[in-house]
């Protein structure tokens, strides 16, 4: 794949990779010297190595979280710690919705359900081993299934998400198997922090509570993190952000998990509800808003990659982003299939997808051009409604989310996913799912929408918010960048007051249905 | 004494037929049951009875009033 590496080589110093950008600071994130100011950000604080091998992978990248789709398998019942954002009798709210309960699959079944979607479905780059419990309280299924696809799939990458606990005792093997992404879920490096998170960990044959258990849990987290770096493995952080218990503390937690090399955090808001039947749903503990994430994130950034894409998918979906097909692969319909493995189709397909995402770079990099010597203190949010590609082309009636992008002088930038219902549903708009979106997106100045209907455009500026369907079918970013220019001129001309704008809510659930 | 799985509110996680030293849980159809005549109450092996102290939910696998207590080999 000789033209494939060329393209690489180039993209190295465009791409953007998971969601972060270059910030609003020239000095903060210099990293290795590569990003200069703004325009050509690039991989951020990624070394090209590490880009390389994140690029393609739907987890780390937003926009290649439309072109590329992960599976997971689940394999792993059995966990060793007890969290109280998890009610154990569903799937580990870690990487999944919770109050799911996804099918349990013996390694074999698993493998070739990996062969049926990845020979039906070029996207599928990735097979994540999540749970349903902790991958590596079940080490003997969790590493079956990962020999098996690493001998009948090989294209495919593998990753692992783990609370840690038994991180250490593995990292052997994680590294014989190739493995190349792990996942860690820390939530404090304070056991006293912890305490209030786990009521116990079993761990050396022994049930431990209290902050004892926090302690181990932390040690050893921190240990197996430690192990993996050294080893050249590539280790993410997940965090789940528990107001009033870990969210300050998670700065603290960013600087330990950077400085022991992981090479991106994700702070996730913490899903909660009575329904879920979990201890902080039970106990009224509530979930982040969406400008408490926000700050969180933004006093991070400085430290390290931050990942503000997760939508908190679910587990056991099968497919891009929107369109699940798990359906067309449970287990009875993949064990009846006849597969060909087709590697060359694969390749092709991902060669395609390269130049797409060049474009949608280079319309943005000529774009900020333009905004060059401009200088302003100003910064607004956009909120977008796209079906992805880097585009603006869906409806504002069919949008099920909106891409948030934060623009000022030092360009723009992807902070987040809002979750809406769809505001069309059932055929006529109500009045109560235009509030809905409207406290989703209540931060931004600006929606952008390949269409609207007339009456939710009345609705949303009557919220302060300005609907824009002038950049229909154009790449998001250059839009960005453009309105903002005008945006800072209507200021400078008065004809508008710049006024920063309340909070949103976060909504429950994930994205993929 | 042997102990035994509460099947109403046993979730079928398999954690305890991981830990258990005598192979003493077996597992048909997503159901987990203790095989008494297996089940030494871990002990020889451990303080505490790993099943016990791995399963996430409370009260789920309780002591076996029908068996009696358990008497390592002398
Ligand atoms: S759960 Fe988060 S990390 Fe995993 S695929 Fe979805 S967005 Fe990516
Ligand atoms: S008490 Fe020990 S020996 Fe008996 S079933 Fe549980 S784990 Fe096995
Ligand atoms: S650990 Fe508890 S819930 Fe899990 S299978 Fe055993 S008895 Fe059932």
């Amino acid at each position: 794949m000789d033209s494939g590496n060329l393209k690489v080589v180039s993209l190295l110093r465009v791409m953007r990779p998971a969601g972060q950008g270059s910030g609003s600071g020239c000095g903060s994130k210099g990293g290795d010297g590569k990003s200069g100011c703004g325009s050509s950000a690039g991989q951020g604080d990624l070394s090209p190595t590490v880009w390389e091998k994140v690029k393609n992978h739907p987890c780390y990248s937003e926009e290649a979280h439309h072109h590329y789709a992960r599976m997971h398998a689940a394999v792993a019942p059995a966990c060793n710690v007890q969290c109280n954002f998890c009610n154990r009798k569903y799937d580990c709210s870690n990487e999944s919705r919770p109050g799911v309960v996804s099918e349990r699959l013996l390694p074999e079944q698993a493998a070739k359900k990996v062969l049926a979607v990845a020979s039906t479905i070029p996207q599928m780059t990735v097979l994540g081993i999540a749970g349903p419990g902790d991958p590596l309280a079940n080490p003997e299924k969790t590493f079956r299934t990962f020999e098996l696809v690493a001998n009948f799939v090989p294209d495919i990458k593998l990753c692992l998400s783990t609370n840690g606990l038994m991180l250490p005792d593995h990292v052997d093997r994680i590294a014989a198997l190739n493995i190349d992404h792990v996942t860690i879920t820390i939530n404090m490096i304070d056991p006293n922090v912890g305490a209030k998170i786990y009521p116990w960990v079993f761990y050396n044959h022994k049930r431990y509570t209290g902050v004892e258990a926090s302690r181990i849990l932390s040690e050893r987290q921190l240990l197996g993190l430690e192990m993996l770096t050294a080893r050249g493995i590539l280790c993410k952080v997940n965090s789940v952000m528990i107001p009033g218990i870990n969210d300050q503390h998670l700065v603290a937690v960013n600087k330990a998990v950077k400085s022991r090399g992981a090479f991106l955090h994700n702070i996730m808001p913490l899903i909660s509800a009575p329904e879920h039947g979990t201890f902080f749903g039970l106990n009224g503990q509530r979930g982040p808003t969406a400008q408490e994430l926000k700050l969180l994130q933004d006093s991070c950034e400085g430290e390290m990659n931050m990942m503000r894409h997760c939508r908190q998918c679910r587990a056991d979906a099968v497919g891009l982003l929107g369109e699940d097909r798990s359906a067309e692969f449970t287990t009875e319909k993949v064990m009846a299939m006849e597969v060909t493995y087709d590697l060359a189709s694969r390749q092709a397909y991902q060669e395609k997808v390269e130049v797409k995402r060049q474009a949608v770079v280079a319309a943005r990099n000529a774009e900020l051009a333009t905004l060059a010597g401009e200088r302003s203190d100003i910064s607004i949010l956009i909120a977008v409604a796209t079906k992805g590609g880097g585009r603006i082309n869906e409806h504002f009636g069919h949008a099920r989310e909106f891409q948030i992008y934060e623009v000022s002088t030092a360009g723009s930038k992807f902070v987040g996913h809002r979750r809406v219902d769809n505001y069309c549903q059932g055929g006529y708009a109500e009045e109560d799912s235009l509030e809905t979106v409207v406290r989703a997106i209540n931060d931004c100045q600006a929606v952008f929408v390949a269409r609207i209907g007339g009456c939710p455009r009345e609705g949303l500026k009557s919220a302060g918010i300005e609907p824009v369907d002038r950049f229909a079918l154009e790449y998001i970013e250059q839009s960005a960048i453009a309105y903002f220019k005008e945006y800072l001129a209507r200021v400078r001309t008065g004809e508008l007051m710049h006024k920063l704008r309340g909070d949103a809510d976060i909504r429950q659930g994930a994205l993929i249905a | 004494m042997a102990y035994k799985i509460k099947e109403t509110t046993c979730t079928g996680c398999s954690a305890c037929q991981n830990e258990c030293p005598n192979n003493a849980i077996v597992e048909k159809n997503f159901l987990f049951s203790i095989d008494p005549t297996k089940c030494t109450e871990c002990v020889g092996f451990f303080d505490e009875p790993q099943c016990v102290a791995i399963c996430p939910i409370p009260r789920t696998i309780n002591p076996n009033p029908d068996v009696p207590r358990f008497q390592a080999a002398v």
